[in-house]
């Protein structure tokens, strides 16, 4: 075995999950979390699963810590409000075998919808949080966290950034471990939170974050690098990264364990340096808790809180001034589109005929709202299209008679879509849920979820029928169609919309790019029936050119991008598209 | 980076492989004993957006991601994006770009314009300018698809590795999937590197 390798953080997560000999990992997918459990499964020993959401993820890896076995659960930052929940009561009730919670924060919102700083998490579920700074921190820190929280009988947050997750760099590898091994205990006071047993736990609680507070201050998950004494700065993660590299000679006190911290290690290093900084992504999380230690110490004032930071903005920081890359310069942009082939295009196409209200989600249909379709009104959490519908709904004046829908995807309809299905039913809100199901969660890289017949291990499963489960919640009007077939789409739209109670249309077509689906001849323009009217580019396909030249320019086909969905064939009303070429 | 740090950023279109050819030239630092990192942002590669990959090799690195206006060398794998990404290089740095074109959907729809005197700009800021036919050279290579390694061979002609090395990096990953092609097109951009 090659002991020195070059490793992803999220490669490093989960070699040292599995060197920590964790037996059961759970997750849902979200950048930059994803690829933790696509590594994991290559492992020997270790049962990974996608879950349909992350409350049910954290909820399997807690089962398995009571049950005696190592666990890990992984998700992206807002996953985590998502399985706050369970979260914030184990911190009570501890755990069996360790169990840890990766939290994979986005600053600069690479791929999210807000840049939430998680470490609030660590405080406020009252639970340890560590924080790696590259590839090999981010596997040892692992180790270190499946030890802890067996040690100290708690959840321990790994918490992690994009640059972190994404950024490869060189690890050495070690030899698995195997845990001591433990069974399920039946304790009814530590795992079961009625409020008699609860309130004794959160005295537990309080002792166990005092006695952690005595373990931070000469951990060597901490470290002091004296250096040039006039400079002294505090910081942890990618941060320490981008420190050394802007001011390699200062003092720094580096924080792995960011939560709780160590008072007297920081009180130490304040009085050994002139200057202090904190330099930390996001919000003044240590910042807030230094000052109220009774220490001067200068951090957002000088370091932004928004975005990510790089070396060239904390170098900046440092001399008092502010860095901004100049604009880059003006070029066509290539935005990230809907693929050609999308089964999602014709879809939105449609849909805009009928000049609905439409309630948005988050999933490759997201990318909608970009010209030229602007398709969706809204958009704000998984799941939110649904609950957004129905209050839409209700606040319309009675005058205003536009039909109001609900768009989002299989993967986001089974992660919390399906109890504000529930709701429309039960309430008897007449809006309509269209339900997009390319057969894959296919924004975070095509991911398995119930509704595509196998599993994270690569096993058959039973694909969930997602109309027959909206039929079954008391849903009547069910409908399914070829969302390449635009006059069926069109008129099962508009026979949903126009009801009077809530309805569900299904869409249904595998997501070309993932699925490698079958793709067809590209059809040929006729150059005499085309007069550039343009209607064609509305559609927004990549695949849809047109001539070079002046004025209305005709429209053409790139052959290498064409799928031959043949949706463009029908929208032209002047029958130029057709036909091979 | 004055600590002897070498930045190379690599930018192009999703689907021209520039993330397995950052993987690569990884393989091949950390073969050479280099202290390597490299950072990316992943998510929206395969939708037809632009990609880019920072590698950063020396005695120790620090930030994966290379400081603005850092870049020693910026391997363009198409024309346009030569020049998005010219602002992060250091002045007096180097480009090695393909000549390749691919038109964004705001051209190709003729709401925009592709720029023009491309190789000019980079000129006027970049010390040398490597211009490489990468997708002709991996045509006669063998295989289209060997683009991004021919690029890595234009690459290789200034990089501290050995032939050897990159030989046993480049079969390692493409054993199972046109090994041939790529190892003739990782040696035609080479050449056409120290030709120019
Ligand atoms: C709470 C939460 N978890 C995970 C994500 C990451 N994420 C964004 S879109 C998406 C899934 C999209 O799948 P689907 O709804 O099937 O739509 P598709 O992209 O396949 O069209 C996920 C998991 C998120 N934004 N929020």
């Amino acid at each position: 075995m090659k002991t020195t390798v070059l490793l992803s953080g999220n490669q490093a997560i989960a070699r040292g999950a599995y060197e920590s000999g964790v037996r059961v990992a759970a997750g849902y997918p979200g950048t930059p979390s994803t690829e933790v459990l696509e590594n994991i499964i290559n492992y020997q020993g270790v049962y990974a699963e996608w879950a349909p959401n992350e409350k049910v993820a954290l909820e399997v890896a807690i089962g398995a810590s009571l049950g005696g076995a190592r666990a890990l659960a992984t998700m992206k930052h807002v996953g985590v409000n998502v399985a706050a929940d369970p979260l914030l009561t184990v911190a009570y009730t501890g755990v069996g075998g360790g169990l840890v919670l990766l939290s994979a924060d986005d600053p600069g919102m690479h791929s999210s919808q807000n840049e939430q700083d998680n470490r609030h998490y660590a405080r406020f579920a009252k639970i340890p949080m560590l924080e790696p700074s590259d590839s090999q921190e981010a596997k040892d820190f692992t180790i270190r966290a499946f030890e802890l929280s067996e040690t100290f009988d708690t959840p321990v947050l790994l918490r992690t950034t994009t640059r972190v997750n994404h950024g490869k760099s060189v690890v050495q590898l070690s030899l698995p471990k195997t845990p001591q091994p433990r069974k399920f205990e039946r304790n009814l006071q530590k795992n079961v939170m009625i409020p008699a047993y609860g309130m004794k736990r959160h005295v537990v609680v309080e002792e166990r974050t005092a006695r952690l507070k005595e373990f931070a201050e000469t951990t060597d998950l901490n470290s002091v690098e004296w250096g040039d004494r006039a400079v002294g700065v505090i910081t942890s993660g990618i941060s320490y990264e981008y420190v050394k590299e802007a001011l390699p000679d200062a003092s720094i006190l580096k924080l792995g364990i960011t939560w709780p911290l160590p008072e007297g290690l920081i009180q130490n290093f304040a009085k050994g340096v002139e200057k202090l900084y904190v330099v930390e992504e996001l919000d003044p999380f240590l910042e807030d808790q230094i000052k109220a230690m009774g220490i001067d110490v200068t951090g957002k004032e000088r370091f932004p809180i928004i975005g990510e930071l790089n070396p060239k903005i904390v170098a900046a920081g440092f001399k008092g001034e502010s860095f901004t890359a100049p604009a880059p310069p003006e070029l066509p942009a290539r935005p990230p589109v809907l693929c050609p082939g999308c089964p999602h295009r014709g879809f939105f196409y449609t849909l805009n005929k009928l000049k609905a209200v439409v309630t948005g989600d988050i999933g490759c249909y997201t990318l909608s709202v970009l010209p030229p379709l602007e398709a969706i009104d809204t958009c704000v959490c998984m799941g939110a299209s649904i609950g957004n519908a129905m209050g839409m709904k209700r606040a319309m004046p009675g005058d205003d008679d536009r039909p109001v829908v609900a768009v989002l995807g299989d993967s986001t309809f089974i992660h919390s879509g399906i109890t504000g299905l529930i709701d429309a039913v039960y309430n008897n809100t007449p809006v309509t849920i269209c339900i997009l199901d390319n057969s894959i969660t296919a924004m975070t890289g095509g991911q398995d979820n119930p509704s595509t017949g196998k599993t994270l291990m690569g096993e058959d499963a039973p694909a969930l029928n997602l109309a027959a489960l909206c039929r079954a919640v008391g849903v009547q009007d069910v409908l399914t169609v070829d969302p390449y077939n635009l006059d069926a789409t069109e008129k099962a739209l508009r026979y949903a919309t126009g009801t009077g109670k809530p309805s569900v249309v299904i869409t249904s077509r595998p997501c070309l790019l993932i699925k490698k689906a079958k793709r067809s001849a590209a059809p040929a323009v006729d150059k005499e029936k085309c007069t550039g009217c343009g209607l064609c580019l509305k559609l927004g396909c990549p695949a849809i050119e047109t001539e070079e030249g002046e004025g209305r320019r005709k429209a053409r086909i790139n052959p290498d991008l064409c799928t031959g969905c043949n949706v463009c064939t029908q929208v032209c009303r002047l029958g130029a598209f057709g036909g091979t070429e | 980076m004055e600590r002897s740090v070498t930045n190379i950023r690599l930018a192009g279109v999703g689907g021209q492989g520039i993330i397995v050819a950052s993987e690569v030239l990884c393989e091949a630092l950390l073969g050479s004993r280099f202290d390597v990192k490299k950072s990316e942002v992943h998510g929206m590669a395969q939708r037809g957006g632009t990609v880019n990959s920072d590698v950063r090799f020396g005695e120790r690195v620090y930030s994966p991601t290379i400081p603005h206006g850092d870049a020693h060398i910026l391997l363009a794998f198409e024309q346009m994006e030569s020049l998005r990404y010219l602002p992060s290089l250091k002045a007096g740095g180097t480009v090695i770009v393909n000549r390749q074109r691919i038109l964004p959907g705001a051209v190709s729809s003729g709401k925009a314009v592709y720029p023009g005197g491309i190789e000019e700009t980079l000129r006027a800021r970049a010390g040398r300018v490597i211009c490489i036919d990468a997708l002709s050279l991996a045509r006669e290579a063998g295989s289209i698809r060997s683009v991004n390694v021919c690029l890595l061979g234009a690459l290789s002609a200034m990089l501290p590795i050995e032939e050897e090395l990159w030989q046993s990096v480049i079969t390692q990953r493409f054993k199972n999937k046109g090994l041939e092609a790529n190892l003739k097109a990782f040696q035609m951009g080479y050449q056409a590197a120290r030709k120019d």
